[in-house]
């Protein structure tokens, strides 16, 4: 497949390998994160005048689902402020070159936590109490502060970055989907790697630290675990590694071997659905239920959301798989077959992700000016009043998504049946089911 | 330690100690009174102090939903207190005492328990106008005690129609502002018993002397006052039957706060003011006391720190309108 080595504009590599124009932009998002967890936790408890829900809800979320993850793939945990105390303090320094003598316990992930499932875990965790967290500030701002103080408590316990790989309720998904992303991170030249020295990419050297994201470069063939942190463009002393850009979806035609990758694809595909129904429908019953935490209606909406999610949708999946003959163990056919799940699920998110955007953006230029909605007119935008943006191309956007997204399931409902030599028909029929549904939910 | 390592972690706690001290300072800085429906605190804070005659600039903010802002017994327009955005309001007080803010919005079940009070001192700009005692403490009335008619008319009594009988009999005695006041529409229908009309046409007459002790721009005034205050209970055609007075019969009793114990409150009906029977046993002084001391242990709010006497008047006098056809 071809690609084009964008590591080869002079600009673009100085400045990657530099470490300088990633802390500008750190301590940046750094100082924002502070703020809106300052912001949820000060500011006034309206949401839709809070900087914390606004910025974070509606503008960090647009750019994150319809910008970043469909082309950056893991962008934006390249510039994520979450980590860096505790990966500063773990270093005991913010520039300065790795010291080899290890700092805190410095102790290795236990193998059992080595998945993805503790991240989905705590982004069902999460999905469960949306209604709240999504709409009232204070929430908002514990949560934000939670996972700050969070991956600190584990930088000092265990070795690298380990919040951003095995619990961060984000970076689970934001890894599946970024195998659809035309942005990867690549060696070279295999043999390169293989009879380096010292594996400085891995262990780090006086020119920068390990992978903080406990993957040796050399054996990189998605997406999923690769941070984009640069860390091995800096350490690489054979100047092996480029930032390449490739094809959509090109991962997706190594399917996943792994049944938590799978599990999270249903997990995604599952609460897009469910948000579309709770969040934008208009069953009032659902939205109190969900909103009314620790209420005998909000215990049977989360029983009925993890029975959805949990097995009802991966059960289905499940009953198709069987029909289907091969000689391919069925674990794996279920793991290869629900790669055709990721690009459905991604543009599932898009398509529910525009509709309240689209709704709430305007509520950005207000909070630019009263972040906290303390009375302030910062740049005069204070009194900007709420009015839907693009209404009219809304429904054959989110259309297209949908569309789009079931094609581009089907194609690669048919790569990966091939490689586990069972028909695809079933696959494509779930997804087109799955779409038909999405799209009564929210056309 | 190399300088640049040194200038960047001076500048990440710079970044930090700013994103932190900054919003801080400004919170600290912007004193704000906050609005949230009674169940989740009223307003916050609750008693403000002034002084007479200097200017009070507030800040009005609401956590939730749609508020409103006014100041009993002041002349001022009510402004909206919007969820999360910031009103400003500026007053001055002629002299000292004790006032009362509220909330104009029907912003929940217990709206009327948004109440505030502004202390006020130093010393009167204005002229000392002496607090007269209420008529119906005058009277002695015992306004908890059912004043029902006796009789009730028929049809609904009109103005109009009793005009020319009214014009023929000599009803000055029971014309009066004192009389109106002090008696029921049935107290004033026995005074007319010796007089050769028909029942219908005596209830006309009454209807007339109610009338002639009010005003087009009382019942104007009176109606507007209801629509904003009473309505939401009573029902915008005064049949008791308003947006909340089926979640406050829903409510009973928990809904309603007791006093140490001392006092239970149980929550009541609101009052239905096309009813005959209870309204022309009423007297316009019975009805003063209802609305200035508030229905205890019913849920109908005390208005007397918020309605000066003439809107008591007025309120009152519209109160009748749903008994008395006054034009067609």
């Amino acid at each position: 497949m071809n690609r084009i080595e964008l590591t080869r504009n002079p600009f673009l590599k100085s400045a990657l390998k530099s470490r300088y124009p990633q802390l500008a932009v750190f301590i940046v998002m750094l100082i924002g994160y502070i703020f809106a967890i300052l912001a949820g936790l000060i500011g006034t408890p309206v949401g839709s005048h809070n900087f914390s829900i606004v910025f974070v809800w509606i503008a960090w979320w647009a750019i994150l689902i319809l910008v970043a993850v469909p082309f950056f793939g893991r962008g934006w945990c390249a510039v994520c402020p979450i980590p860096l105390p505790g990966e500063w303090l773990q270093r005991g320094a913010v520039l300065a070159p790795p010291d080899k003598k290890p700092k805190w316990l410095n102790l290795r992930v236990p193998k059992m936590f080595r998945n993805i499932w503790m991240q989905n875990i705590s982004f069902l965790l999460l999905a469960l109490f949306s209604s709240v967290l999504l709409t009232t500030p204070n929430m908002t701002g514990i949560v934000l502060a939670g996972m700050l103080f969070a991956a600190i408590g584990l930088s000092m316990i265990f070795e690298r970055r380990a919040f951003c790989r095995y619990l961060c309720p984000v970076g689970g998904f934001i890894g599946i989907y970024s195998q659809t992303a035309p942005i990867e991170l690549r060696i070279k030249e295999k043999q390169i790697c293989v009879t380096c020295e010292g594996k400085p990419c891995y262990n780090g050297s006086s020119a920068g630290y390990g992978c903080p994201w406990d993957v040796f470069p050399g054996g990189l063939t998605k997406n999923t675990y690769c941070g984009l942190c640069m860390e091995c463009i800096r350490t690489c002393p054979h100047d092996n590694i480029a930032v390449n850009l490739r094809p959509f979806s090109a991962d997706l035609a190594k399917p996943s071997t792994r049944i938590d990758e799978a599990f999270k694809a249903f997990i995604m595909l599952g609460s897009a659905m469910i948000y579309a129904a709770v969040l934008l429908g208009p069953w009032g019953t659902f939205k109190d239920a969900a909103y009314t935490v620790g209420t005998s209606a909000w215990f049977l909406y989360a029983l009925l959301f993890l029975t959805i999610i949990c097995g009802i949708l991966p059960g289905f999946f499940a009953l198709g798989i069987l029909r289907t003959n091969s000689h391919t163990p069925i674990k794996q056919r279920f793991t290869s077959l629900s790669t055709a799940l990721i690009p459905l699920g991604l543009m599932f998110w898009v398509a529910f992700s525009l509709s309240f955007v689209l709704t709430n953006a305007s509520y950005i230029i207000a909070a630019l000016s009263d972040p906290l909605g303390l009375g302030w007119n910062l740049f005069g935008t204070a009194n900007a009043v709420w009015q839907p943006m693009l209404t009219t191309l809304l429904g054959p956007a989110q259309t297209l998504a949908l569309v789009g997204g079931l094609i581009w399931s089907t194609r690669t409902a048919q790569k990966a049946a091939s490689e586990v030599n069972v028909s695809s028909i079933l696959v494509i029929t779930y997804c087109f089911i799955l779409t038909s549904i999405m799209l009564w939910l929210l056309l | 330690m190399k300088r640049t390592e040194l200038f960047s972690r001076t500048l990440i706690l710079f970044g930090i100690v700013l994103a932190v001290a900054m919003p801080l300072y400004f919170w600290n800085q912007t004193p704000l009174i906050h609005a949230r429906i009674a169940d989740d605190g009223g307003w916050n804070p609750d008693v403000i102090r002034a002084e007479a005659g200097k200017p009070l600039h507030l800040r009005l903010i609401s956590d939730d939903v749609m508020h409103g802002f006014a100041v009993g017994q002041m002349d001022i327009d009510t402004v909206d207190v919007e969820p999360g955005k910031v009103t400003d309001i500026t007053l001055t007080f002629d002299k000292p005492g004790i006032y009362t803010f509220y909330c104009t919005r029907w912003c929940g079940l217990n709206h009327w328990r948004m109440r505030g009070t502004i202390e006020v001192r130093g010393a009167s700009s204005a002229e000392e106008i002496p607090s007269s005692i209420p008529l119906y403490v005058t009277l002695d009335l015992d306004i908890d005690a059912l004043h029902d008619s006796p009789v009730i008319p028929s049809t609904r009594p009109s103005a109009i129609n009793g005009q020319q009988s009214a014009m023929n009999l000599d009803i000055a005695r029971i014309s009066t502002s004192d009389f109106y006041k002090s008696h029921s529409p049935y107290q004033a229908f026995e005074e007319l018993d010796s007089l050769p009309l028909t029942d219908s046409e005596k209830w006309d007459v009454v209807s007339v002397i109610w009338k002639s002790n009010t005003s087009t721009e009382s019942l104007s005034d009176g109606k507007k006052l209801f629509a904003q205050n009473c309505a939401a209970c009573h029902g915008e055609n005064g049949a008791g039957d308003g947006v909340f007075a089926d979640d406050l019969a829903a409510a009973g009793k928990d809904s309603m706060q007791t006093m140490n114990g001392a006092m239970k409150m149980s929550m009541q009906t609101p009052v239905d003011f096309t009813d005959p029977t209870r309204m022309l046993g009423s007297s316009p002084a019975l009805l003063q006391g209802k609305v200035l001391r508030g229905g205890m242990g019913t849920g109908m709010p005390m208005w007397g720190s918020i309605f000066t006497e003439d809107q008591i008047w007025n309120l009152i006098a519209y109160l009748y309108s749903f008994q008395f056809e006054y034009e067609k």
